[in-house]
């Protein structure tokens, strides 16, 4: 049963603490969550790359050679001071994709780590599918009714019952974050209200006079919360936002869903989990190398994402931004110098918090003989142990095991990057 | 309560008009009718209460229960012109073909125009990629259509706008449409027959089987599959019996393909494909055999076990569809050639080579060897019979009919119904909509309207007219029920608490003032003033959508709102966002 249906607002004494009761309810029990935990509320931004992007030329193994002889015409040189297009180092045998030169100070400062070799155990090539076990996390069983970071929600009580505890940027509801537990799918911010061009304010208003009312009925009272949410946004105004720290989101679908998830968390609406996508990695055919496709989406990803991260500041210290995509791509190019689908892949955990600077998760090796069915990057790392580290170590569940179920979760798997 | 139980079923056997007795509050007839036609419809036309009283409620809901004898040339027309309706799916593939697919078969038969070919080069030269779903690629496991391309891949930023216009100038040229369009025109046609046809409780039980047995349109093939789907195994069997139906959908295509049952196989079978013998073998695939019995037929909690489900999917193993994918329909059609005359691409058939031929044990019941096609007969045969499915299959009526929590003493009779008689929906829905609980008061405007309900109930009420196009269509979807894009096999929920959240609500709001002022494309409601006076037109409106059935302060409230500016329109937007408006 959803929790939220049932329960209704106001019922939280505020007068002791001397909030100000012009301001909306869900509001006030968010700061007066905040104020009784002493803490602020810990945020994950996940964001899905659809189409599984090429692991292998976003995360480069450049110590690999086999990776130079199986890619004749796409792999990216090793880096080398004086080539713009070779890999950034990182670690003497990883590099970045050329493209990707937003990620590197913070690789630097050690806000990045990178989980190579992860992924879903299931061997599904299907986007369908293997979007879905990511999505639900649980491989292989298509009948979960809900997806993991819904269920996160469920298992963890939310005595604020913020109204953005939840957000998805997107269309619909993603399947990861549908379940009982409330959450917003919605494309923009300024969106968010009643659309009647001029009459708008004259209608919104009927509206919340026939919501107004304190009756004994849980469509009302989702109706007279809704305005008070409504309300709030048009006070934040998203129409006119400036990013701060001189951050310059790319302009481009990708770019906005970033700046709106910044909006949030400054506004400090409650927003715990946020959730957007970025599709068009199924690069099959004329992939590039450092340039070319792959390299352009590469670009606007990075750059979408370092521009979040030079936005919300020292906000990131509560703040983990984590990358992930359905599966990885073959080792071996293709005839239409693309790559098809493979395996295991790579994932980014970013923040103030994560210990960065270390790509994470045991290295297979790319020989022939290493590989999974021959083809595709063995896989190392569950992603649910990545799914279940930061549930644990940063959104603070107490209950990570049943947010996958059929899996034996257990800490002493957890990559550590959370430390 | 057990007492009560048997009084009731005594009453039920000896009468059928039994709106009498017991301690549930009755309904008045006014409110008798607006409660059938809302539930037993998509709500109420101007004139259908007058209608109904003339020929008496218990005549109309036994005309309903016969739909195929009720005349329906409105609706017949309005469904006219959407032509994917009426072809086969090989005729789909042939003339809906995905844009990619088609270029590379075309390719390899050396007929690829050397314009669009440069174009096609000159795409990805350009750095861009294709669109989703349009992608060719050399991967064994899944053609390039098996893609999804509606809700799972987000457009891709970078296509070219060059390569789709020439894409856009062949297929005109050459008679064909985009495979979109399949999808759109069948969502046009539920749209459409839920606002126009006389075979309200035919629509409603359509509505209610697609979802029961739910088909994702953006999984691979399936856009291609969905028309014959509708057309060929929900609609002609939502009112017959149970185990027609599910043997329907068990052969269709539509569903082999989205439970992936298509391509399991006995992993004993060997190279059994002599057309594709590269092709890896996947062996057996669990998916249908489990939703067969958790979500199709017995319920989570109706007593099978995993053994059953492996069991079940051996039983299964063969069930599959000649070219899935359509082949190369659409390229041989092109060049005046046939596929190869054996079957329809799209179509079921029994592949007894890849069957898993041994004994099996299913609940308890023996499969003997050898059975063929049979096995998988013989378990819908003991599925559809089962207890356990009766209840199912009744709790979930109910909750549609009734109300959210299904009074379980009429559960109890609804099933009894469907067990004795061999599942017989039509007398099963009669034992609901003449019992006393679907009568009562209790369960009168207590079911929150899902987006498609609401959207049909207000075009009805309202006497608007559509033309069912993705105008509509969107606002279904923002409001979370885009129609085939449930991608899960549960279905959307038929429950309050799935589709009261702030983000749908405020949607329903926003839809019921672009439906007031006429900002739907395609469809247009004329709304006439009904009175001088303000006040009066309020109360006019108030009865027209909800016959009046609008609470004191939700009125008071409506009141206040009433200015100079335009009042029908705003007073009309107003009453569709209201709570009172979104149940049924």
């Amino acid at each position: 049963m959803n929790r939220r249906f049932f329960l209704k607002s106001g019922t939280v004494a505020l007068a002791s603490i001397g909030m100000s009761l012009s301001a909306p309810a869900f509001l006030e029990r968010v700061a007066l969550g905040n104020a009784l935990t002493g803490g602020k509320r810990k945020t994950l931004i996940a964001i899905f790359q659809r189409g599984a992007v090429d692991g292998l030329n976003m995360v480069v193994p450049f110590g690999e050679s086999n990776y130079y002889s199986v890619r004749p015409s796409i792999a990216i040189p090793k880096p080398d001071a004086g080539n713009a297009e070779s890999a950034i180092n990182l670690d003497g045998f990883f590099g970045l994709h050329p493209s990707m030169s937003a990620f590197k100070p913070l690789w630097d400062s050690k806000r990045l780590a990178i989980v190579h070799a992860s992924g879903s155990p299931d061997n599904t090539r299907s986007h369908f599918d293997a979007q879905d076990y990511m999505e639900s996390a649980t491989p292989g069983v298509k009948s979960t009714h809900d997806g993991w970071l819904n269920r996160y929600l469920q298992n963890k009580e939310d005595a604020d019952r913020s109204l953005f505890r939840a957000v998805a940027l997107a269309k619909t509801m993603p399947r990861v974050l549908q379940g009982q537990a409330p959450a917003l799918a919605m494309t923009s911010l300024a969106e968010f209200t009643i659309r009647a061009g001029k009459s708008s304010e004259n209608l919104q208003g009927g509206f919340e006079a026939i919501y107004a009312r304190k009756v004994n009925d849980p469509l009302t009272d989702m109706g007279r919360e809704t305005f008070e949410a409504v309300n709030y946004l048009k006070q934040v105004n998203p129409g006119q936002y400036k990013p701060e720290n001189g951050a310059q989101y790319p302009g481009n679908p990708f770019g906005n869903s970033l700046l709106q998830i910044a909006q949030l968390i400054k506004a400090g609406v409650g927003l715990e989990i946020a959730f957007t996508d970025i599709g068009g990695w199924d690069t099959h055919t004329n992939q590039g190398n450092s340039r070319g496709q792959l390299a352009n989406l590469l670009q606007q990803f990075s750059s979408g994402i370092a521009a979040l991260y030079q936005d919300l500041g020292q906000r990131m210290d509560d703040v983990i931004v984590l990358t992930m995509s359905e599966f990885g791509r073959t080792v071996r190019e293709n005839g239409n110098r693309g790559t098809d689908h493979g395996h295991a892949n790579a994932m980014f955990v970013m923040g103030n918090s994560v210990r960065g600077g270390k790509v994470y998760g045991r290295w297979p090796g790319l020989g022939n003989d290493q590989l999974y069915e021959g083809r595709d990057l063995t896989l190392t790392t569950d992603f649910r142990d990545v799914f279940g580290e930061i549930a644990t170590c940063h959104l603070g569940s107490k209950d990570a095991k049943s947010i996958f179920p059929g899996y034996s979760l257990s800490a002493s798997n957890f990559k550590g990057f959370l430390g | 309560m057990k007492k009560l139980t048997a009084i009731i079923l005594i009453f039920l056997a000896t009468s059928q008009s039994i709106i009498s007795g017991a301690k549930v509050k009755k309904l008045t007839e006014e409110q008798r009718i607006v409660h059938v036609l809302n539930r037993l419809g998509f709500g109420v036309r101007p004139g259908d209460v007058e209608r109904v009283k003339a020929l008496g409620l218990e005549n109309y809901i036994n005309q309903q229960l016969n739909p195929e004898k009720i005349s329906d040339t409105v609706a017949e027309n309005k469904i006219r012109d959407l032509s994917v309706l009426n072809m086969t799916t090989a005729e789909l593939y042939e003339k809906y073909p995905q844009p990619g697919q088609l270029l590379r078969q075309l390719q390899a038969r050396g007929m690829l125009p050397a314009d669009l070919a440069e174009a096609r080069e000159n795409r990805v030269k350009g750095g861009a990629n294709a669109a989703p779903g349009e992608m060719p690629k050399n991967d064994s496991m899944n053609g390039p259509e098996s893609k999804n391309t509606q809700t799972v891949t987000p457009a891709n930023p970078l296509e070219d706008p060059k390569y789709r216009q020439m894409i856009e100038k062949y297929y005109r040229e050459n008679g064909l449409q985009r495979p979109q369009r399949i999808v759109a025109e069948l969502q046009a046609s539920r749209i459409l027959r839920a606002v126009y046809s006389e075979r309200q409780l035919q629509e409603v039980m359509v509505d209610f089987w697609t979802n029961h047995f739910n088909v994702f349109a953006g999984k691979g093939a399936d856009r291609w599959l969905l028309p014959t789907y509708d057309r060929d195994t929900i609609r002609p069997f939502a009112m017959s019996k149970f185990s027609t139906l599910l043997e329907a959908t068990a052969k269709s295509p539509a569903m082999l393909f989205y439970l992936d049952n298509f391509q399991s196989v006995s992993p004993d079978s060997g190279r059994a494909n002599p057309l594709r013998p590269q092709q890896q073998r996947r062996g057996i695939n669990e998916n249908y055999a489990r939703e067969l019995m958790e979500l199709h037929t017995l319920g989570v909690d109706g007593g099978y076990t995993q053994k059953d489900v492996q069991e079940v999917a051996r039983c299964f193993t063969g069930w599959t569809i000649f070219q899935p994918r359509g082949g190369a329909a659409a390229a041989n059609a092109m060049m005046g050639r046939d596929g190869n005359g054996r079957r329809d691409p799209g179509t079921f058939f029994f592949n007894a080579r890849v069957h898993d031929d041994g004994e099996k044990i299913v609940l308890g019941h023996k499969i003997p060897a050898g059975g063929g096609m049979k096995d998988g007969q013989m378990v819908l045969d003991i599925l559809a019979h089962h207890p356990s499915t009766a209840k199912f299959i009744a709790t979930k009526l109910v909750r549609h009919f009734v109300a959210d929590n299904p009074p379980p003493a009429l559960v109890d009779r609804v099933a009894a119904t469907f067990t004795k008689t061999d599942g017989d929906i039509r007398e099963t829905l009669k034992t609901i909509f003449f019992s006393n609980e679907f009568n009562s008061t209790d369960a009168y405007r207590v079911k929150i309207k899902r987006p498609f309900e609401l959207v049909i109930s207000a075009i009805r009420t309202l006497g608007a007219d559509t033309n069912g196009g993705p105008g509509t269509h969107q606002w279904i979807a923002r409001m979370g029920e885009p129609l085939y894009g449930f991608q899960t096999p549960n279905g959307y929920s038929d429950t309050a608490e799935s589709w009261v959240n702030t983000g749908g609500l405020l949607e329903r709001m926003n839809f019921g003032l672009a439906l007031a002022s006429n900002r739907i494309p395609g469809t247009s409601v004329n709304l006439s003033k009904l009175s001088n006076e303000q006040s009066k037109v309020m109360d006019e409106y108030l009865k027209v959508l909800l016959a009046g059935d609008i609470s004191p302060a939700t009125r008071e409230a409506l009141l206040k709102q009433l200015d100079k500016s335009d009042p029908v329109t705003k007073v009309v937007g107003l009453i569709l966002g209201t709570p009172e408006f979104q149940r049924q």
